[in-house]
């Protein structure tokens, strides 16, 4: 019988668990990342991932946790998948455990659990504040022991350029770049799984790291992959600023028991726990964003007038925040010089995570046969807002469904792509990077991703009026035009990540004007999708999903039913506990 | 943002391996909080030299910028250390950026980094699962163990320890410390103790944990303040007690 080769592209926990399961079920695999597999921006990851094991005998189960979710993401998410999900979560974690992840445990020895935003149960397992990282480095190591067995084999340092496709336009492998060696090279396989990540660098300075830029999502797109829910952006309510990005300060701070506040008449003023006594501190993070927002721009109360609120956690046991808290206070220690043990950290929203993404359906494949997506980069777990800790979640199940269901499907796959296909799809890709290479103009594309990410920032994350998003609209279209006036400082042929950014940045632009649309065209107000101008959620006209497919005049927006076979949408509210009541 | 001031970069330049090394200068505008990285990213958006000459941007790696990837290890004004985490007010000028040294330098302050990744393929980083099916809880552990193996585990393979090791180098075959707390790591896990031995005997050979020469430089540049010295004693010991047993033939 002939091998089954997969391609992945991307090595963060959604690639690397897809790799296991596609080896698992017979296949040969090659992953394709632009950094070692280890250096994924699932390190970044803090808190913890959702598992609902009830082990502090709440009466938890993965229904509560389905309902919260549902709930959480204002009904916007398809309830079938949600709910394998969340079905799936308490096996999920015992491998994660059985992989060695260093998971803080009780004192009996037991997996130990905490609190997170949008829940009112210990449902989050987390090793430290570093979750992110210690599970990506337990299935790294998996992967590497496959590779050490000759079932894996990694190109680290490699960028994905585009698919290729045969005849009947199905997907059969990818074209890729050497990093170094500025080489273009075609990769055949069965099929294909992107597992790219989330594109949070259109808005510049983040919470994500540099890879973030949505490329090879975009890409795709330009191929005629459906995008859906673009509009759909997580501002996180508490980071740190900084010149280079914006670091995180994770939500399991406040799940601790940190607070957040600031001064009102020279008075502490803990406004969380003031407008939503029901969840107080862990009230879902669009809703936190929105309410530090609020206070710092339209209140006027941000400390010292600026725009930022404290996050205290100094009346915690030093000893207790170390053991669960450690990573993360560390990074505040390092880069703002302040010990958060002693004084309460200085936190302002920012932008975090992508609800959108490619569109798939139920097995993970895109509407371009043979090409399959898991983790950040496809839309299907979080509706219009995500809870805290369902994001390693969301990575690992969408794997666990891609892995065996790309193989399923190179099984049953009749056809096969000729080499003129591959020599002419080839050529395509090394045209583009040569027209990069001999571009003489005036613009640099790094101040032109800069005067993007500033644009989209202020005026498509937290709050959005029709009026500020039209003008942005246009202005994407301005950048397009300037774009084509690149200059290129640096031509040579040896690692050159000025060409990569550069190409980068086209489809930055694509992404970005695909979110603003449907920022523009949806007229209601539902998960981190916010207009003053419409501020209810609309479920008779907007209870569906945003498509969006690429021409060169633009996206084209089309809208799907959303699967709501188990719950009935009901209005979202986290003054009074309403969702994952015990019945 | 800028409140005036200038910053002043030396940075050590190549065009690719088989090009010779120079040296450029580079002046910034300062802004409160500016790290290493952000100084780069500011010369990617005009890459000219501290005396107006245009250049190539510098290439350099990263990714997370909050030092938990280990991407952006260089050696800052002669210490290795992690680019993002190195804030430019805490540094003396001109700030010299300079590769590892230990490492196959692919241009400007890239380096490869794979010999890393191959020292954990050999020892056997893992813990070997049965595989991926449900079958179960995992093993109980008790909160000190828990503590114990967080802390070996956060590491980054940034490459630190082996930049201040005087027994790495191209023309030594030593593994070094962080595969060596690996092994440590991961014979403390209740199933992966079930391969220990196998980990012990990769280190038993050349290149193994007895090339270390005991110089303690890689416990003091660690980022993330991992005890990669108790980590080597320890590991000694086990391939110790391995090697009598074997002897004996236990």
């Amino acid at each position: 019988m002939a091998e089954t080769k997969i391609i992945i592209v991307g090595g963060g926990l959604a690639g690397l668990m897809t790799t296991i399961k596609a080896v698992e079920a017979g296949a040969m695999v090659d992953i394709f990342s632009i950094v070692p597999v280890k250096r994924s921006h699932s390190v970044c990851a803090q808190g913890g991932i959702n598992a609902s094991v009830n082990t502090k005998g709440e009466g938890d189960s993965p229904q509560i946790h389905f309902e919260e979710t549902i709930y959480g993401g204002d009904f916007l998410g398809n309830q079938l998948p949600v709910k394998g999900m969340c079905e799936a979560s308490p096996n999920i974690v015992y491998l994660l455990d059985r992989m060695g992840v260093p998971f803080n445990r009780t004192p009996e020895g037991n997996l130990d659990f905490r609190r997170f935003g949008g829940s009112r149960y210990h449902r989050t397992a987390f090793a430290g504040a570093t979750t992110g990282q210690q599970l990506l480095y337990a299935l790294d190591e998996q992967v590497r022991r496959f590779e050490a067995e000759g079932k894996v084999k990694k190109y680290e340092g490699w960028e994905f350029l585009s698919i290729l496709k045969d005849g009947k336009g199905s997907c059969c492998g990818i074209v890729a770049l050497d990093l170094i060696r500025m080489e273009i090279h075609p990769f055949l396989a069965g099929a294909v799984v992107l597992a790219t990540g989330g594109p949070g660098l259109i808005f510049g300075k983040t919470t994500n790291s540099l890879t973030n830029t949505g490329g090879a999502a975009g890409s795709v797109y330009q191929e005629g992959a459906i995008y859906a829910n673009g509009e759909f952006i997580q501002v996180h309510p508490t980071a740190i600023s900084g010149g280079d990005k914006l670091r995180l300060i994770s939500e399991s701070v406040r799940g601790e028991g940190g607070r957040v506040w600031t001064l009102k008449d020279g008075k502490r003023w803990y406004f969380l726990e003031e407008w939503y006594p029901a969840y107080g501190n862990l009230v879902p993070r669009d809703i936190a964003s929105r309410a530090i927002y609020k206070v710092c721009r339209e209140l006027g109360l941000g400390i010292d007038g600026k725009d930022q609120v404290y996050l205290d956690v100094t009346h915690i046991d030093k000893k207790r925040l170390r053991e669960r808290l450690g990573g993360v206070l560390e990074i505040y220690e390092k880069f703002m010089g302040e010990s958060p043990y002693e004084v309460p950290m200085k936190v302002f929203p920012a932008v975090h995570y992508s609800m959108g993404g490619l569109w798939v359906d139920f097995d993970q494949m895109t509407n371009i046969s043979g090409l399959f997506a898991a983790g950040e980069c496809e839309y299907q777990y979080h509706g219009a807002n995500r809870l805290g800790a369902n994001s390693l979640l969301s990575c690992i199940y969408g794997g666990m469904i891609a892995g065996p269901k790309s193989v399923e499907f190179v099984k049953s796959k009749a056809g096969s792509i000729t080499s003129s296909e591959v020599d002419s799809q080839v050529l395509e890709q090394k045209q583009t990077i040569e027209e990069i290479y001999n571009m003489q103009g005036v613009e640099n594309p790094h101040r032109l991703h800069q005067e993007l990410s500033e644009m989209m920032t202020s005026h498509v994350t937290i709050v959005r009026e029709n009026k500020k998003i039209e003008v942005v609209c246009g202005k994407i279209r301005d950048l397009m035009v300037r774009y084509q006036k690149i200059g290129l400082s640096d031509t040579n042929r040896w690692a050159n990540g000025e060409v990569l950014f550069t190409r980068q940045l086209w489809n930055m632009l694509v992404l970005a004007e695909l979110i603003t649309l449907g920022a523009l065209q949806r007229d209601e107000s539902r998960g981190a999708h916010y207009k003053p101008g419409f501020p209810d959620r609309n479920d008779e006209e907007w209870l569906k999903t945003t498509k969006a497919t690429y021409t060169s005049q633009g996206p084209r927006l089309e809208y799907e039913a959303v699967d709501i076979q188990y719950l009935k949408p009901r209005p979202r509210r986290y003054d009074q506990a309403t969702a994952g009541v015990k019945k | 943002m800028n409140s005036g001031k200038n910053v002043r970069f030396r940075i050590h330049r190549r065009e690719n391996p088989s090009a010779p090394p120079r040296w450029e200068e580079f002046e910034v505008s300062y802004y409160p909080g500016m790290n290493v990285i952000g100084a780069l990213m500011e010369i990617q958006k005009n890459p000219a030299t501290a005396d107006g000459k245009p250049t190539t941007p510098p290439a350099w790696e990263a990714n997370c910028l909050e030092e938990v990837c280990g991407s952006c290890t260089m050696v800052i004004n002669g210490a290795v250390r992690q680019a993002c985490s190195a804030l430019v007010v805490n540094l003396s000028q001109p700030i010299e950026l300079r590769p590892m040294s230990k490492f196959p330098n692919l241009r400007d302050l890239k380096v490869d980094r794979s010999r890393m990744f191959e020292g954990l393929k050999k020892v056997g980083a893992w813990v070997p699962l049965d595989g991926t099916h449900a079958l179960g809880a995992g093993p109980k552990v008790s909160p000190e163990t828990q503590q114990k193996a967080y802390a070996l585990s956060r590491c980054m393979t940034c490459g630190c320890c082996l930049e201040a090791c005087p027994q790495y180098h191209s023309r030594s075959q030593f593994i070094g410390a962080a595969a060596i707390s690996q092994v440590r790591l991961f014979n403390l896990h209740p199933s992966g103790a079930m391969n220990a031995g196998e980990r012990l005997e990769a280190l038993m050979g050349p290149g193994g944990v007895s090339n270390c020469g005991n110089a303690q430089n890689c416990v003091k540049v660690c980022p993330k303040e991992i005890p990669l010295t108790t980590s080597i004693g320890e590991v000694e010991w086990q391939v110790t007690q391995h090697a009598i047993k074997k002897l004996l033939g236990f």
